[in-house]
């Protein structure tokens, strides 16, 4: 995922009459199946987001989206996001620097390990922190003897949060940095760069899109996770209650306009992500591969 | 992930701020990842063997693994024929649009899970944009197995695509046209020449969108009706146990789940090896 994808090579009469190419009318029918797929599992519940959001017109729309509850659950979705972004993507940096830069026993067992989150369901990424921190977990009794909350507690949605979001920024940097190679950073410090400076006006200009690309996923997932962070919140209105979670409340209390109002500002989120990933893609096709 | 043009030289690279980047990168892994997932075995050490397959292989369990298996290797395989000609139509056809659609496909990345569950719901309940016309008909989609099936269709769409279009887009046009040139038509070209040459990406993204599948939560909750035996996934047993203090029993079934996609994900990386020492030509 997240590869950038380049320019296709368009298909002309030329091509059809070499055979290399469809007939017309069976590449009408091929972009007809593609299209129409992608129109009903794609295009039609986006569209549905809005509408239903916009049902009961647009006072019930903005009541929904500025009570206070619903303004909390913005809040605190901010804020974890606002923790675990950076804290994720100064380790993907870190982690693409000492796997891209160099070489390790060990180096692709550690790869592998950072993708685990991934491959991890969410709800299993809960309670592995329920079971560590909850009140009958392994830390449970030290944990309320010192009065510190962890589950059902913001901390538990940072923690959650960032277990989820771990590898975004880092398995987008390290096929991009090994690429680059050393050879840029090795000339600079012949140069009598210090290290720092290696970094920040070598290596940083040459992954900041890389960057950006996966700070911007990694943030559309950290503000949109459900299942993980639905089993370490406690759902306490207006105290624990992510926007996802907000949306599951209103909804299983059938207030359907309020749910999909909420919703609908999450999938504004990610329109904004996917213009901002389409714009990065574009851009570092441009500048070829962010070199 | 790939290790192209890791080169012999870096062996002794004069770069600095080695050790403390690993070192930052093995103790935040530790702290965030590894002992929380070690404190779900150490949990389920506690267990007795008896109690952990009474956990592991009740009716209900064994129920919930068929159902969720069994709807993400169906979804993945509508996504593996639907993402193959999506990836074929975005990367060989020109189209008024297809800069806007190729961005699309990303959707269910970007989407939260939990507004594609509510929404493919309305859409296909009773009163839906699309449930009105096919309850009269006998399709009842919202609150079946179907409907878990159609939600992670749409999670797992974008694995396939993205998969397959860089293979693509590889491919070299020479081997088609050498193809036709000896006389085979379009559609042999595909089966004997593009076919091969597409597998092993083709194997990759239904891995990835079944192994995501699996594990899914947030857009299955609602389209499901969560009836125990019948639309109960593993990961809501999970959480209905969680619900119920039974933390034992949750841990179990994590357990279970884990250990599945722990060898999907050592599947999915020999199987990317693949595909790149069989390269797509």
């Amino acid at each position: 995922m997240g590869e950038a994808t380049a320019i296709s090579t368009p298909v002309s009469a030329d091509a059809t009459r070499r055979g290399v190419s469809e007939s017309a009318p069976v590449r009408w029918a091929l972009t007809a199946v593609a299209l129409l797929f992608l129109a009903l599992f794609l295009a039609l519940p986006l569209v549905a987001v809005f509408s239903h959001a916009l049902a009961d017109g647009l006072g019930v729309y903005w009541a929904a989206i500025t009570e206070p509850d619903a303004l909390s659950a913005v809040r605190l979705t901010v804020l974890v996001a606002a923790i675990s972004v950076p804290l994720n993507t100064a380790f993907g940096v870190a982690a693409a620097w000492a796997i891209a830069k160099f070489d390790f026993p060990g180096k692709s067992t550690l790869v592998t390990l950072i993708d685990l989150p991934f491959a991890v369901s969410p709800v299993v990424s809960g309670l592995i922190f329920v079971l560590l921190f909850g009140a009958q977990g392994l830390l449970g009794p030290w944990l309320q003897a010192h009065d510190v909350k962890i589950i059902f507690a913001v901390p538990g949605i940072v923690l959650a949060t960032s277990f989820i979001t771990f590898p975004f920024v880092a398995r987008e940097l390290i096929p991009l940095m090994e690429e680059q190679g050393v050879e840029e950073e090795e000339a600079a410090l012949s140069l009598g760069a210090s290290g720092w400076q290696t970094f920040r006006r070598v290596t940083l200009p040459n992954i900041r899109y890389g960057i950006l690309f996966g700070v911007v996923l990694l943030n559309a997932r950290a503000m949109g996770e459900f299942g993980a962070v639905s089993v370490v919140s406690g759902h306490i209105r207006g105290v624990t209650n992510t926007m996802p979670l907000h949306v599951e409340i209103l909804y299983n209390e059938y207030q359907g306009a309020a749910a999909f109002s909420v919703a609908s500002l999450l999938a504004l989120l990610a329109i904004a992500t996917l213009a901002a990933k389409s714009a990065l893609e574009w851009r570092i096709g441009r500048t070829g591969g962010a070199r | 992930m790939t290790r192209a043009g890791s080169a012999a030289a870096r062996r002794r690279s004069i770069l600095p701020g080695f050790g403390i980047t690993l070192g930052v990168t093995v103790t935040y892994l530790s702290v965030l990842v590894l002992i929380p997932l070690a404190a779900l075995f150490f949990k389920t050490a506690t267990l007795s063997w008896a109690e952990f397959l009474a956990a592991v292989a009740g009716p209900r369990a064994l129920a919930s693994y068929r159902l969720s298996f069994g709807a993400a290797l169906a979804a993945a395989a509508v996504n593996a024929v639907f993402g193959l000609v999506v990836a074929w139509v975005l990367v060989r056809y020109e189209f008024p649009g297809r800069r806007f659609v190729d961005a699309l496909v990303d959707l269910p990345f970007a989407l939260p899970t939990a507004v594609a569950g509510i929404t493919l719901t309305s859409v296909l309940a009773k009163n839906g944009w699309l449930g009105r016309w096919l309850e009269p008909h006998g399709v009842f989609i919202a609150y079946t197995p179907l409907g878990v099936v159609v939600a992670l269709v749409f999670i797992g769409l974008p694995f396939v695509v993205r998969t397959l279009q860089p293979v693509l887009q590889d491919l070299e046009r020479e081997l088609e046209e050498a193809a036709a040139t000896l006389g085979a038509s379009r559609l042999q070209t595909f089966r004997r020449v593009l076919l091969p040459a597409l597998r092993p990406a083709l194997v990759t993204g239904f891995a990835l969108a079944f192994a995501r599948g699996v594990g899914e939560y947030g857009s299955v909750v609602f389209i499901s009706g969560n009836m125990p035996m019948k639309t109960e996934i593993a990961p809501l047993l999970i959480v209905t146990k969680l619900e119920q203090w039974d933390y034992a029993g949750a841990t179990a079934i994590a357990v279970v789940l884990l250990v599945a996609s722990f060898a999907l994900l050592l599947a999915i990386n020999a199987l990317q090896r693949w595909s790149r020492v069989e390269p797509a030509a």
